[in-house]
């Protein structure tokens, strides 16, 4: 063997990084080259520190730019990986000979297709959407899948006597590389002319630089299909003509923490395999690869109350085994060993089957990186982020006031609750959320502790600039929470800190949870953010369709879910459901009031033809009359729970949707004598609760209640007693005395025509008959005031809506 | 063999015999002891193919071809095997023609009722024999189970879990020793190689007797899926009712296709939990919604149209055959059909009158 040694790999093979190993033994070179980006060869030595521990990926990114940045993720199985320890545990330099980055990074935005960040990432670039050299072969061999053939053919090529030729494998992938590309030259890869021509020049100077070790010095790792381009004749002068005038930035090379699940095809880097947890396990088991494989698979099932016997593990080795040899493979793969766990450990289910998938086959594995790498682009965007906004990091406390209508704060803001999303806590919300969303001032406690640059460091996993690691870390929760309330907290923070690329992530994990949860309380309690969110995500200019189109899916579900929701509760659980009929009234109403305000924000389906010719009219008008049809429906409803029954009539009563009377009407049936008197009192209690003004009102109704109390017998006068007490010690003395005054005063209906007590010539003790206009005149330059209008709505002495006078202080 | 042709339905062996004998001719694999195939052979019977020497095999099951090898490869180790499935999913067929290829006899088969008795897995007696002579092994009658342990062949077992759970437990001795005691005469009939056993169940059918799990842990189970798209489904319900209206005497409705269509989407989308387009989830109700009973719902309705309508099958003689498949549980299955009904059906392009009718018998 003379020259070079040209190892020409699969990234993230195990096969290959056996072999390499063995090759690199046998042939014991002076030094390495690997495919990477040379700005690299400064950190490399870290590879070989303690603390070190694979998965890792070198990441290189442009310095004022870190959005721009290519990821080389390396496992312990990879090749590389192995090579590059190999050399450093024996002094042995190694250098990295791929084009540099600070080409590539720039390159790959002009164009050549290459999608975005870190999509490059992967060395060989044969993840690509074009010509897939192992594709090529494996269908040439009659395979329709890929990964399935070159485990058979290299993979599962057991590691062979100590006389076999470590340079065979090698040779022969170099071979039908090299008759690939006589056929498909660069197969769509253009770029690769340019990277194999820096290859060949690298590869030039070092085999000068270690002449006088002979013609053993050099071996190469890259790519296998790079193999036959860098055994090509071809001129220094004809490279370097290849690589004259390419654009060129100023980039940074880092180590970062990977994991198996970024390994794997499905998170998109490109780093091209599905498995990285099986190819893991053949790479680390000693022997028996099969048997220890399933006896993990056993583990994992019995820590999850799975009972699987050793018996068990036995069967579905034989199992595998069978399998393979029906297939005609050499050995059980994958594909092989799934299929008899499902038959033979899992009864036939799927479900356990996709733990495995989870936990083993792509596994949880994540690296390590010494503190001594270098600074990862997040802290620096974070830095450069401090800088413009003028927020500097300091240990000690202070206030913030941020004015969310300057653009300045606004970004600050954002900043601010991106950090909190990243679990960088720098900032805390000096007041509660919800009452900050609704206005356009925020404040803030700013307090840097040293630790927080950890957990930068920490977070810079996820991405390299801030908001694109929110964005990432906001749609990975939004996929792994697990209840409704969390997405929907999800949601606004992801509003508040104004990530519009993840929002529809997190809207579909929020649309599909909600259409999952059975639990109406659940829907009741999801809604009044994501409203208040749709509300007032104005002030911040986000854009609410989405949010608006699933709180009105939510809205409907809470309609349909509600009544069978209702029925057959005892007390605790009709208390808890009165909570949230009261949640989702208000919730309801508000998002009924927003879309009518700007019917823009409605869905656009909502206005076409199919849906608009019946109810869709307006959107608004069409879900809050399904709302009351469900209140009036629960209301009359025999089955459901006083207190429930009580607090729909109210509800019903309070937005001027019962009929003269109608209230009175409703009383009467539910304090009939037919019915329990403790149902009756909870009935009371629903009515009632929360603003005796009414009773005070309609003497009607004071009536009723008064004869229903003096006619509830004694024995059980005791049971009810405790209801009644808890609903009147609610109201405010005042209330409370007129109520009792009223009483005292003796049944006032009777023989009353005008149903408004308001209207009657003698009035309500201590006040006058009719409304002296002269005085009342006097209170409205104060009212005026306070409202902060110049023209008074009639009627809004009566306990105020603060939500929506402070609403429409804004509108104004 | 003359027999044979004329029987109403003649068995596997006998339908495809000249397929079996070309696979056998052309199959130079090696075969475990007393099969007539060798594995590879039996899953190209079962899923078709083009032998070396022209032949057709035509394919029995179609459906994914793991779980026709998975079957195969368990047969092929000594433990048995269990097909589960909600009905129409072909588990007798798949069952039937296994055992045609593997062991070139379907016939020994256990129906499992609920009056299956443990003789019908066992052994029984020819009483007047045993009265007469006493217990003698001529006295005995053998169940296809002991035939089958005797003579090395494939046995069947259907609707297992119908069979009560004390009789089924009479399986676990012939499947983990491989013999079955005769106390009466002091003998045992052991099981020779080649012996293995098919059982079948269905896997959402509730009030059945569920499998013990001594016996569950010596079967392999396999579930076989329900159709994979919309379309395949689509055309086993079209082709389905066809042959039941035939054999009903309803008169033939030509425009049935996009009934049929809505049916089997409604099912799909239920029974999968998410709509056709993959953008909502749905909840699913306890029912199985199987394509069986979407055949059923579909024959209703066709008969609905033929007798009190106008003889086009439409939405309103679908609709309450659908919701009586649905709503299972008048609580919470009533509440995820009106769900469906708002979120889902109410906003597709053209399922207007669809709506309506479903509005229609809910209310």
């Amino acid at each position: 063997m003379t020259g070079p040694l040209l190892l020409g790999v699969r990234h993230h093979g195990p096969g290959s990084a056996r072999a390499v190993r063995a090759a690199l033994d046998a042939y014991a070179p002076k030094v390495l080259l690997v495919e990477g980006p040379p700005e690299a060869d400064g950190v490399v030595a870290l590879a070989g520190d303690e603390e070190m521990r694979p998965p890792v990926a070198l990441l290189a990114h442009v310095v004022d730019e870190p959005g721009k940045a290519a990821f080389w993720p390396l496992a312990e199985f990879s090749p590389e990986w192995v090579a590059i320890r190999w050399a450093l545990e024996r002094g042995v330099p190694v250098r990295f000979f791929d084009l540099p980055a600070a080409h590539s990074l720039v390159l790959g935005e002009e164009g050549e297709g290459e999608g975005g960040e870190a999509a490059e990432g992967e060395p060989g670039g044969d993840a690509e959407l074009r010509l897939d050299p192992l594709a090529v072969l494996a269908e040439t061999a009659g395979y329709d899948d890929p990964e399935r053939w070159w485990e058979d053919v290299v993979e599962h090529r057991g590691a062979g006597g100590p006389d076999t030729d470590p340079y065979a494998p090698f040779a022969a992938l170099g071979e039908a590389m090299a008759a690939l590309r006589e056929v498909h030259g660069h197969g769509g890869h253009r770029r690769d002319l340019v990277r194999e021509a820096h290859m060949r020049l690298r590869l030039r100077e070092a085999r000068k630089e270690f002449a006088e070790h002979g013609e053993q010095a050099v071996a190469v790792v890259c790519g296998a299909w790079h193999v036959p381009a860098l055994s090509e004749s071809s001129t220094a002068a004809a490279d370097r003509a290849l690589l004259k005038g390419l654009p060129k930035a100023k980039v940074e090379v880092t180590w970062v923490p990977w994991t198996h699940r970024r390994l794997s095809r499905r998170s998109g880097y490109g780093a091209g395999i599905a498995s990285p947890g099986w190819y893991g396990h053949l790479f680390a088991a000693p022997d028996r690869p099969l048997t220890r494989w399933m006896t993990r698979v056993a583990g994992l099932l019995r820590d999850e109350d799975h009972t699987v016997s050793p018996a068990h593990v036995i069967e579905a080795v034989r199992m595998a085994e069978t399998l393979a040899a029906v297939r005609g493979r050499p050995l059980a793969g994958l594909a092989e060993t799934v299929d008899a766990i499902r038959a033979v450990l899992c009864e036939g289910s799927d479900v356990p089957l996709a733990l495995i998938q989870d936990r083993l086959v792509v596994g949880d594995e994540m690296g390590e990186v010494p503190g001594s790498a270098p600074a990862v682009p997040l802290q620096r965007d974070l830095a450069r982020q401090q800088k413009s906004l003028r927020l500097k990091a300091e240990a000690r406390e202070r206030e913030l006031e941020l004015d969310l209508r300057k653009e300045m704060d606004s970004s600050r803001s954002r900043l601010l609750h991106r950090l909190r999303l990243l679990a960088v806590e720098w900032g805390d919300p000096a007041r509660s959320r919800t009452a900050g969303t609704g206005t356009f001032r925020e404040s803030w406690l700013l307090r840097w502790e040293p630790e927080l640059s950890v957990r930068t460091a920490e977070a810079g996993v996820w991405g390299t600039t801030v908001l694109s690691a929110a964005t990432a870390k906001a749609e990975t929760e939004a996929a792994g929470a697990t209840t409704l309330a969390e997405v929907t907290a999800l949601a606004e923070r992801c509003l508040l800190a104004e990530l519009p690329d993840a929002l529809p992530r997190v809207m579909r994990a929020l649309a599909d949870r909600a259409a999952l949860d059975a639990d109406v309380g659940h829907l009741a309690q999801a809604l009044p953010p994501l409203v208040r969110s749709v509300r007032y995500g104005d002030v911040r200019g986000t854009d609410t369709v989405a949010l608006a189109e699933v709180a009105a899916g939510l809205a409907e579900r809470v309609c349909v879910g509600l009544p069978p929701a209702c029925a057959g509760l005892d007390a605790d659980g009709a208390a808890q459901m009165r909570g949230h009929l009261d949640t989702a009234h208000q919730a309801i109403g508000l998002l009924a009031q927003t879309r009518a305000e700007n019917p823009e924000s409605a869905s656009p389906e909502s206005a076409s033809p199919e849906r608009g010719e019946s109810a869709e009219g307006g959107g608004a008008d069409a879900l809050l009359s399904r709302w009351r049809g469900v209140l009036r429906r629960l209301a009359a409803r025999d089955r459901t729970a006083g207190v429930v029954r009580g607090r729909c009539t109210r509800l019903l009563l309070d937005d001027g949707q019962l009929a003269e009377g109608e209230a009175a009407r409703l009383m009467g049936l539910a304090l009939s004598p037919g019915t329990a008197p403790a149902e009756a009192a909870a009935w009371i209690e629903g009515f009632l609760a929360g603003g005796g003004m009414l009773l005070v009102h309609d003497q009607r109704l004071l009536s009723l209640v008064d004869g229903w109390l003096s006619q509830v017998p004694a024995e059980s006068f005791t049971d009810v007693l405790p209801l009644l007490r808890r609903t009147f010690a609610a109201y405010e003395p005042g209330v409370r005395r007129t109520v009792g005054e009223l009483v005292r005063r003796g049944p006032a209906g009777e023989g009353r025509a005008g149903p408004v007590p308001a209207a009657a010539p003698d009035g309500m003790p201590g006040f006058g008959p009719g409304l002296d206009s002269g005085r009342a005149d006097a209170v409205l330059p104060t009212l005026r005031l306070l409202l902060g209008r110049r023209r008074v709505m009639a009627g809004s002495a009566a306990g105020g809506d603060e939500q929506s006078a402070n609403a429409k202080g804004r509108a104004g | 063999m003359t027999e044979t042709t004329h029987a109403l339905r003649p068995h596997a062996e006998d339908a495809f015999a000249s397929e079996l004998k070309a696979l056998a001719a052309a199959d130079d694999r090696p075969r475990p002891e007393r099969w007539r195939l060798s594995p590879w052979a039996v899953a190209t019977y079962l899923l078709g193919g083009t032998l070396p020497d022209g032949t057709v095999v035509s394919p029995k099951y179609v459906g994914p071809r793991r779980i026709v090898e998975v079957a195969v490869s368990t047969l092929a180790t000594d433990r048995a095997l269990l097909l589960l499935g909600v009905p129409g999913t072909a588990k007798t067929w798949v069952s039937e023609h296994l055992a045609a290829a593997v062991s070139g006899d379907s016939t020994l088969l256990v129906q499992g009722t609920a009056g299956t008795a443990e003789e019908s897995i066992r052994y029984g007696w020819d009483y007047a024999r045993l009265l007469a002579h006493g217990p003698s092994r001529e006295a005995l009658v053998p169940s296809p189970v002991m035939r089958a342990m005797a003579e090395g062949l494939t046995a069947r077992v259907e609707e297992l879990t119908r069979i009560p759970a004390d009789v089924q437990d009479t399986l676990i001795t012939v499947l983990s020793e491989k013999t079955l005691p005769i106390p009466e005469l002091g003998e045992e009939t052991q099981a020779v190689r080649g012996f293995n056993l098919i059982a079948t169940a269905n896997n959402r059918d509730r009030g059945v007797n569920e499998l013990s799990s001594a016996l569950r842990r010596r079967f392999n189970t396999v579930v076989l899926p329900l159709p994979a798209t919309a379309e395949a489904e689509v055309d086993i319900v079209s082709r389905r009712v066809d042959q039941l209206g035939r054999s009903l005497d309803l008169p033939s409705v030509p425009e049935g296709l996009h009934e049929i269509r809505r049916v089997v989407t409604v099912f799909r989308e239920l029974r999968e939990g998410v709509t056709a387009d993959g953008r909502t989830k749905v909840k699913s109700p306890s029912g199985t919604l199987s394509t069986a009973e979407a055949i059923s719902v579909v024959t209703g309705g066709l008969a609905l149209a033929a007798h009190f309508g106008d003889g086009v099958l439409r939405s309103s003689d679908v609709a309450a055959g659908i919701l009586g498949a649905v709503v299972r549980d008048p609580a919470a299955d009533q509440t995820v059909w009106q769900e469906y009904l708002e979120a889902v059906v109410r906003e597709r392009e053209g399922w207007k009158d669809f709506y309506r009718a479903c509005r229609e018998v809910s209310a």
